[in-house]
C-alpha cells in the first residue's frame, strides 16, 4: 500500500495532485519515467508520469487530468488513504543533453508530464523556452513551478482569458520564426496537439520529441497492449517509449487505438456515478 | 483370492473425472472438472499394477514415487498421498491439473500398453485437493538458520520450487514479482475455468507461513538491478519465463480487437475482466474470434473467448492436427464446448473498418512438406488460396520470446541469439557469478514441471556454493 501524504485540487478540480510514499521508487525514478497504479482491489492498471521525487522523504509527485473512472475514483482518495498498488520507475528516461536551445511545449495535463523534463534541459544547461497552454485560465496548472523551470515562458488559452489568445503551436510558430538556433522541442499533450505540432515543426526541419500514452496493462513489455507505429514500425510504448521521434508517430492509429473501449469506459463511469465506487 | 477369481474379476476401466455439461461449462469461469470423489480415486488406484520398476516414474521430470502414493490412496491415507507427493513436488495440486500427462508419467505407465494408462494425473490432483480442502496442510521441519540470503526474481513455478526448497534448507529468502500478484503464467495467463486461482494462492500463503518473503510490484532491472541486488544478497535466481509476446507481423495487426494472446488472458485472468464492470478493466467481447496458433495458450484463449460470449471461434493453425502442440484434454474440452478447428490455414493479412477495427483476416490454405528443424512436417501455401474470414476480435497465440527488459540491464549475463539466458541444465548456473536461472526464460516456452524441475536444480546448486562460501 502506498499512503497520500498531500493533495491539491487544480484546474476547477479537474486535475488533482498527489505526494506519495514510495522510497524505493522516488530514490531511482529519473525525467519521463512513469508508474503504473492500481487504486483498489478491482481496480485497472493506469499509467501516470511521475511530476517530480523527492528522494529524501521518499515520496512521488502523480498529478492527473480526470477524464474516467479510475481517476475520478483517486480524486476522492484523501491524504491518509492507500493507493493499493504502485509499480515503477517504467519507460525510458528523457535522454537530456545540453543542445542550446529548446522548447518544451505543453498542453492540458501534458504540462504535468512536461514538468520534470522541463526542469532536466535547464539543469543539463540549455536555453529553455516553455509553452504551456490550456482551454481557458482556470484550467491552466504549474504556471509558477513552469516559469521556475524555465529561463521563458509562454502562456496560452484558447478563449484569450490569460496570455496569449491562441493555441501553443502558434506561439511555438512565431519563435520558430524568429530564432533560427532551436535545436529541439519536446511536445506533450493530447494527441492531435502532438499530430499539428510535429507537422509544424517538421516544415522547420527541427527535432522534434513527443511522449505517447496509449492504453497499457503491465507496462514490462509482456502484453503488447502499448503498440505504437512509429517510422512503419511497431513498437512497446512501455519499454521503448515513452518519448519518440515525434515526426515518425502514426498518430492516426494512436488515436484509434485509445478509443478502443469508449463503450466499456462510459459503463465503468456511470456505475461510479451511481455507486460511488 | 484364487488364480481364476483374479482372471474373471472384471478389469476396472480408467475412471473419468465428473465434469460439467459443456453447454453449460462453456457460459461461466468454474473449473471444468470437479476431481475425483474418494471412492473414485480408490477404485483408479486399484487399476496400479505396483510394479517393481515403476515406468511411469522415468516419465516424471521430478521422479515422484507414483505407485507409493497411488499405494496410500488406495489405503485410504489421502493425507499421507499428498505428503508423498510433496517430497518431490510442492505444487501437486496444480501439476496434477496442468501436467501434459500424455506426454510424461502416463505415457510410460505399463497399465496403458494394453489399456488405458492409470490416470496418475488425476489421482496426484485428488491428494492434493483433499489435504488442501481438509485443512490438513503440514508445516514441514526447518533446518536451522544459515544467515545466508537469497533473492528470487519471478514468482512462477520455478521461482515458488526454489523459494520453498531453500527456505527449508535455512536460508533466508525475497521474492520479487514484477506484477501485483504472485504465480507468473499460473496467475496471469492459466486461465480459472483450468486452474483456479485460488490454489495458486494456497501454495503462495503456505510459502509465506514457511517465511518466504514475497515483494510485488517490483520490476528488476528497473527499481533494483541484478548487481544492486547482489550487494545485499549472496544470491540470485532468475525465473522470469518467457513473457514476450510474438505477432505474426502480417498487415493490419494493430486494428482494434487484436490481442496478443498475453493481453488477452492477463486481462480476463489476472485484472478479472471477465467480472467486468465489477471488475475495472475492460476487455472486448468479440462475436466472432479468431485464434491463431494451436498451443495450450490458444485453446485457453478459444475458451475465453467463448466464455466471454462469442458465437464463433475459431482456431486457425498453419499445420495439421498431429503437430497441434496443445494438451490433448485442451483440445478435446475446446472442441466439445464449440471451438471450430481451421487446419492448414495461415493468416496473411487483416481487415479493419474505418474506427480502426478488425473486421476480417484473410487466410490461405496450406499443405504439408518435408520436416524441418523441429521434425515437424513444413507447411507451405498453396497459391492462389486465399479466402476471407469474417472476426470482430482476434487472439494471437503462436508464442512467446524473452523479456529483455532484465537481461539487457545485465552486464555479464551471458544470452543466446534468441535473447534467452544461457545456464548449465544440470545446475542452472549463468555465466555470472553468484547468480542462476531456470524455466522458461532458459529454455523458451515448456511446462510447469519443467521449470519447477529447474527450480529445484537450482536449489540444489544454490544451497551447495552457499554452504562452501
Ligand atoms: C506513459 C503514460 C503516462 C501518462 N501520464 C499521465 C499523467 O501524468 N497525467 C494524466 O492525467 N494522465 C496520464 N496518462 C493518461 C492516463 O493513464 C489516463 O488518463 C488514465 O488511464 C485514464 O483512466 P480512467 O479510468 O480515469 O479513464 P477511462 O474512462 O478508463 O479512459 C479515458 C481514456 O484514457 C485512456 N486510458 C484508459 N485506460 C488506460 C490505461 N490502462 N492505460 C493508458 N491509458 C488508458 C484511454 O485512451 C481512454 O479513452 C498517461 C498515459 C501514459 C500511457
Ligand atoms: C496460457 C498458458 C497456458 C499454459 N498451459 C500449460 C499447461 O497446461 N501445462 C503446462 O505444463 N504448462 C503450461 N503453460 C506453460 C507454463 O505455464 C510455463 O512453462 C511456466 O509457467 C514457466 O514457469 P517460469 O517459472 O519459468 O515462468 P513464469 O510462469 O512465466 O513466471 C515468471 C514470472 O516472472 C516475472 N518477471 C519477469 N520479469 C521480471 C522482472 N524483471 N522482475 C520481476 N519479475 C519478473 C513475471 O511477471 C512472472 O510472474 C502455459 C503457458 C501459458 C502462457
Ligand atoms: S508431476 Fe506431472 S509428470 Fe510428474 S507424476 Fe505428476 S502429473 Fe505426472
Ligand atoms: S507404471 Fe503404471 S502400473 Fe506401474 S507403478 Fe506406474 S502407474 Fe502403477
Ligand atoms: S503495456 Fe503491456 S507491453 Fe506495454
Amino acid at each position: 500500500m502506498y499512503k497520500i501524504i498531500y493533495k491539491r485540487e487544480m484546474a476547477e478540480k479537474t486535475v488533482c495532485h498527489f505526494k506519495v510514499e514510495a522510497p524505493r521508487i522516488a530514490r531511482k525514478a529519473k525525467p519521463g519515467q512513469f508508474v503504473v497504479l492500481r487504486a483498489n482491489e478491482t481496480g485497472e492498471r493506469i499509467p501516470l508520469t511521475m511530476g517530480g521525487t523527492d528522494p529524501a522523504s521518499g515520496t512521488i509527485d502523480l498529478i492527473f487530468q480526470v477524464v474516467g473512472k479510475t481517476t475520478a475514483l483517486l480524486r476522492t482518495f484523501n491524504v491518509g488513504d492507500s493507493i493499493q498498488d504502485i509499480i515503477g520507475p517504467l519507460g525510458r528516461p528523457t535522454h537530456v543533453e545540453n543542445l542550446g536551445t529548446v522548447i518544451c511545449v505543453g498542453g492540458g495535463t501534458g504540462v504535468a508530464v512536461m514538468y520534470p523534463i522541463t526542469k532536466a534541459y535547464k539543469e543539463a544547461g540549455n536555453h529553455v523556452i516553455a509553452i504551456i497552454g490550456a482551454r481557458t485560465k482556470d484550467l491552466l496548472i504549474l504556471e509558477d513551478e513552469m516559469r521556475a523551470a524555465s529561463h521563458d515562458l509562454r502562456v496560452t488559452t484558447d478563449d484569450g482569458s490569460y496570455g496569449h489568445h491562441g493555441f501553443v503551436t502558434d506561439v511555438l510558430k512565431k519563435i520558430l520564426d524568429e530564432r533560427k538556433d532551436v535545436k529541439l522541442v519536446v511536445g506533450i499533450g493530447p494527441v492531435p496537439m502532438m499530430k499539428f505540432l510535429c507537422k509544424m515543426t517538421k516544415e522547420y526541419g527541427v527535432k522534434t520529441m513527443v511522449s505517447l500514452n496509449p492504453i497499457m496493462v503491465d507496462a514490462t513489455g509482456m502484453c503488447g497492449a502499448c503498440r505504437v507505429t512509429v517510422g512503419g514500425k511497431t513498437k512497446f510504448c512501455c519499454v521503448d517509449g515513452p518519448e519518440f521521434d515525434g515526426h515518425e508517430v502514426d498518430y492516426d492509429e494512436l488515436v484509434k487505438r485509445q478509443r478502443a473501449y469508449l463503450a466499456e469506459e462510459k459503463v465503468s463511469m456511470e456505475q461510479f456515478v451511481a455507486r460511488g465506487r | 483370492m484364487s488364480e481364476k477369481e483374479k482372471k474373471e474379476k472384471p478389469k476396472v476401466p480408467r475412471q473419468k473425472m465428473p465434469e460439467q455439461d459443456p453447454k453449460v461449462r462453456a457460459k461461466n469461469f468454474d473449473e471444468v472438472p470437479f476431481g475425483y470423489t474418494p471412492d473414485l480415486a480408490q477404485l483408479e488406484a486399484s487399476r496400479c499394477l505396483q510394479c517393481k520398476k515403476p515406468k511411469c516414474i522415468e516419465g516424471c521430470p521430478v521422479e515422484i514415487n507414483i505407485p507409493g502414493f497411488i499405494k496410500l490412496i488406495l489405503d485410504g491415507d489421502f493425507t499421507g498421498a499428498a505428503r508423498k507427493l510433496k517430497e518431490r513436488n510442492s505444487l501437486p495440486a496444480i501439476c496434477g491439473r496442468v501436467c501434459p500427462q500424455e506426454d510424461q508419467c502416463e505415457k510410460f505407465c505399463i497399465v496403458g500398453k494394453k489399456d488405458q494408462p492409470v490416470a496418475i494425473g488425476r489421482l496426484e490432483r485428488f491428494a492434493a485437493d483433499w489435504e488442501r480442502t481438509k485443512g490438513e496442510v503440514s508445516i514441514p521441519e526447518k533446518a536451522p538458520s544459515t544467515g545466508k540470503k537469497v533473492a528470487v526474481v519471478g514468482s512462477g513455478p520455478a521461482g515458488l520450487t526454489l523459494a520453498g526448497d531453500l527456505i527449508l534448507k535455512g536460508h533466508e529468502v525475497t521474492i520479487f514479482e514484477a506484477l501485483h500478484k504472485p504465480g507468473g503464467v499460473l496467475v496471469y495467463g492459466i486461465p480459472e475455468f483450468r486452474l483456479p486461482k485460488a490454489i495458486v494462492q494456497a501454495e503462495v500463503n503456505y510459502l509465506e507461513r514457511l517465511g518466504v518473503r514475497v515483494e510485488c510490484n517490483c520490476v528488476i532491472g528497473r527499481i533494483e538491478t541484478v548487481d544492486e541486488l547482489l550487494q545485499e544478497y549472496d544470491a540470485v535466481f532468475l525465473g522470469l519465463g518467457a513473457g514476450l509476446p510474438q505477432f505474426l507481423n502480417i498487415p493490419g495487426e494493430n486494428f482494434c480487437g487484436i490481442y496478443s494472446a498475453n493481453e488477452y488472458l492477463t486481462r480476463s485472468n489476472l485484472m478479472k475482466a471477465y467480472l467486468f464492470p465489477q471488475y475495472d478493466t475492460p476487455i472486448a467481447r468479440g462475436k466472432n474470434v479468431a485464434v491463431f496458433g494451436a498451443g495450450n495458450v490458444a485453446m485457453d484463449s478459444a475458451r475465453t473467448a467463448l466464455r466471454l460470449g462469442a458465437e464463433t471461434v475459431r482456431i486457425i493453425y498453419r499445420r495439421s492436427r498431429d503437430e497441434m502442440p496443445a494438451r490433448i484434454e485442451e483440445v478435446h474440452h475446446a472442441e466439445e464446448e464449440g471451438v471450430q478447428f481451421y487446419l492448414l490455414t495461415a493468416p496473411v493479412r487483416f481487415l479493419g473498418d474505418d474506427n480502426g477495427w478488425v473486421t476480417g483476416v484473410e487466410c490461405l490454405r496450406m499443405e504439408l512438406g518435408e520436416p524441418d528443424e523441429s521434425g515437424r512436417r513444413r507447411p507451405i501455401p498453396i497459391k492462389g488460396s486465399e479466402f476471407q474470414l469474417e472476426c470482430d476480435m482476434a487472439v494471437v497465440a503462436i508464442g512467446a520470446g524473452a523479456n529483455p527488459l532484465l537481461p539487457t540491464q545485465t552486464p555479464g549475463l551471458e544470452l543466446n541469439k534468441r535473447g534467452y539466458i544461457v545456464a548449465d541444465p544440470e545446475t542452472g548456473k549463468t555465466s555470472k557469478p553468484g547468480v542462476w536461472a531456470g524455466g522458461d526464460i532458459v529454455t523458451g516456452s515448456a511446462t510447469v514441471i519443467l521449470a519447477m524441475g529447474a527450480g529445484r536444480k537450482a536449489a540444489n546448486s544454490i544451497h551447495e556454493y552457499l554452504m562452501n562460501k
